[in-house]
């Protein structure tokens, strides 16, 4: 009988489940079971590569999963350069800009503003804090169906609907709750007696929060610039309704490029399209590895 | 023991802009809706009461009912397959398997994907003359078929085999983590009492990962009540209105049939389901006195 033998002291990111035998059946089968579920995650992002690198003429014989024969980037720079939606023949990389332009501001605002709240809610006392931190909770999780509308009305009342200002607001209220709870529970888990040792050394509200919590919020505002990043640049509603005509963000202009009715589709650029609008979420998701996880594990675990 | 915080007006000026959102953007956009709902509004408000009559029409509607209906079966089809899915891609990347990394990066990577992109892919994969349907063709089976992106009763489980692609991962990330979390006592127990591993799963781990499993249902049915972009970038709701979906309904008599009475009494339907599945759960996760809260 094979007597587990279980290394002391294993903590929580080691595996916990029973320990393996040597190679018998059940592991081959586990490898298989693994091989054929990642083959099914692979797949749409490989068709959508092979796709992309063929001239239209092999697209047409049906071979949707073989490589191409002729290999061709010409989808690709059409794609950027000067796929159509409508009449306006200028690329993906319109939608491209506008969601750079859209992003930088959306992320840095909504990201100091929950910073702030955060800080505000967690250390500081005010009277219906909690009352306003359940609402915001409640926020997060409502259809947005609920809030387009009036929003619509109040930007025009304002002067910003349409505009790039509205779709950054749009973000910096609808990020808001998150960005609050990643904060709050980041300052509430650092010691208290550093709070305290500021200011028993006589510093405010603000001197604490920008020269003392601030600076030690690194990996919480890298956790905050992940799921902000890809959450904005992913967003497709709010572009649509509040960015207005000039400003579509890609996500937009990727779907009206694809399901416009005009002409001939051409797939291979079509694909091309997609994977550059894919991209930049991609790049974070590799780049940042564990700390994407870390990024679900307290936005979504915990909100 | 209590620390002594000070109450201050700076306190005040920062919780001022999350103050503004929750008042005014949440509360009031919210209660607005709902006010509208209760007009005969068409194109723009007005205050004639109309009492319930938006929602009597509201449910009169088939495409309505269609979308809620819709909204149902993708709801259960998505929840189901992604909870089996996710735990059982969780199970097995807890066995000690090599390239562990390498397999949840995959299963996850969909994930951090637009939904536009993931319809737009499925949309091509399953195009019915150039797709997968004629690839199986070309390799002899003539007569495979796979068309149910253009069929009426049958598009809806397209949508949720895109959902499933999309949001495994997430439930797979979220069960493992619940798995990591587990004793590894445990499994010594079960191994000394000679207990097979598939029991130890149902009868015990399984009943452990409640907590897990709860916060899975709660986000998955959420992306649920919210679908619309994933069905816009796939079917676009069609063929005809048969993936129709309650937040596509919306926002297409909002700004397209100009018709904001009837938009914000769906509006509101799906507020009520949204505060159905969340208030016991928040309740449940933040404000249930089990310890003490900071």
């Amino acid at each position: 009988m094979a007597t587990a033998t279980m290394t002391a002291g294993s903590t929580a990111p080691e595996p916990s489940g029973p320990r393996p035998k040597r190679l018998t059946a059940d592991r081959v089968g586990l490898y298989v079971f693994l091989v054929i579920a990642a083959a099914f995650f692979l797949l749409p992002m490989y068709v959508m590569i092979v796709t992309s690198l063929k001239p239209m003429s092999e697209i047409r014989l049906g071979n949707i999963f073989s490589l191409p024969e002729a290999w061709t980037i010409e989808p690709w720079l059409q794609a950027w350069n000067s796929a159509c939606t409508g009449l306006n023949c200028g690329g993906i990389k319109v939608g491209f800009w506008n969601s750079i332009r859209i992003l930088v501001p959306s992320v840095i605002i909504s990201i100091f503003v929950g910073a702030l709240t955060g800080y505000a809610l967690s250390l500081w006392r005010a009277r219906g804090s909690n009352l306003l931190f359940a609402v915001l909770l409640l926020g997060a999780f409502l259809p947005y169906q609920v809030f387009i509308y009036p929003l619509v009305r109040i930007y025009s009342s304002v002067g910003i609907y349409g505009t790039m200002a509205g779709i950054v607001v749009t973000h910096t209220i609808f990020g808001l709750p998150l960005m609050t709870l990643l904060f709050r529970n980041y300052y509430a888990s650092l010691p208290i007696e550093l709070f305290k040792a500021a200011r028993v050394d006589g510093g405010g509200f603000w001197a604490i929060f920008f020269r003392l919590m601030l600076p030690m919020s690194t990996p919480i505002i890298i956790v905050a610039v992940i799921l902000q990043v890809t959450g904005i640049w992913n967003d497709f509603l709010f572009g649509v309704v509040f960015a207005g005509r000039e400003n579509l963000p890609m996500t937009v202009q990727l779907n009206n490029i694809v399901n416009s009715t005009q002409g001939e589709k051409l797939y291979n650029v079509n694909m091309a399209a997609t994977i550059l609008t894919a991209l930049v979420p991609l790049v974070v998701y590799f780049v940042s590895g564990r700390w994407f996880v870390r990024g679900i594990a307290a936005g979504a675990v915990k909100g | 023991m209590k620390t002594r915080r000070r109450m201050n007006v700076a306190t005040y000026v920062a919780l001022f802009p999350a103050f503004i959102v929750v008042v005014f953007a949440y509360l009031g956009t919210m209660l607005w809706t709902v006010q509208i709902s209760f007009t005969e509004s068409k194109l723009l408000p007005t205050f004639a009461f109309a009492g319930t009559r938006q929602y009597e029409r509201l449910f009169a509607t088939s495409r309505w009912s269609i979308s809620l209906e819709n909204m149902v079966i993708f709801g259960i089809g998505l929840i189901a397959v992604c909870l089996v899915l996710g735990f059982l891609l969780a199970a097995a990347l807890d066995q000690k398997i090599r390239f562990e990394n390498t397999f949840r990066t995959i299963f996850l990577y969909p994930y951090a994907m637009s939904f536009i992109v993931t319809g737009l892919a499925w949309q091509w994969i399953l195009n019915p003359t150039l797709g997968l349907q004629q690839y199986v063709r070309n390799l002899g089976w003539t007569d495979f078929q796979f068309d149910w992106i253009i069929r009426n009763d049958r598009a809806i489980y397209v949508v949720i085999i895109a959902g499933v692609w999309q949001a495994s991962g997430l439930i797979m990330a979220l069960m493992l983590s619940g798995l990591r979390g587990i004793d590894q006592e445990l499994w010594k127990a079960a191994k000394i009492d000679g207990i097979p591993t598939w029991r130890v799963y149902v009868n015990i781990i399984i009943p452990m990962l409640r907590p897990t499993i709860i916060t899975s249902v709660v986000l998955l049915s959420l992306a649920v009540v919210r679908v619309y972009d994933l069905v816009l970038a796939l079917t676009g709701g069609g063929p005809g209105i048969s993936t129709d979906v309650p937040a596509k309904f919306i926002l297409d008599y909002l700004f397209g049939r100009a018709n904001i009475g009837l938009a914000t009494a769906a509006s509101s339907i799906l507020l009520v389901i949204v505060l159905v599945i969340i208030t016991p759960w928040l309740y449940y996760e933040y404000f249930r006195p089990k310890r003490e809260r900071r």
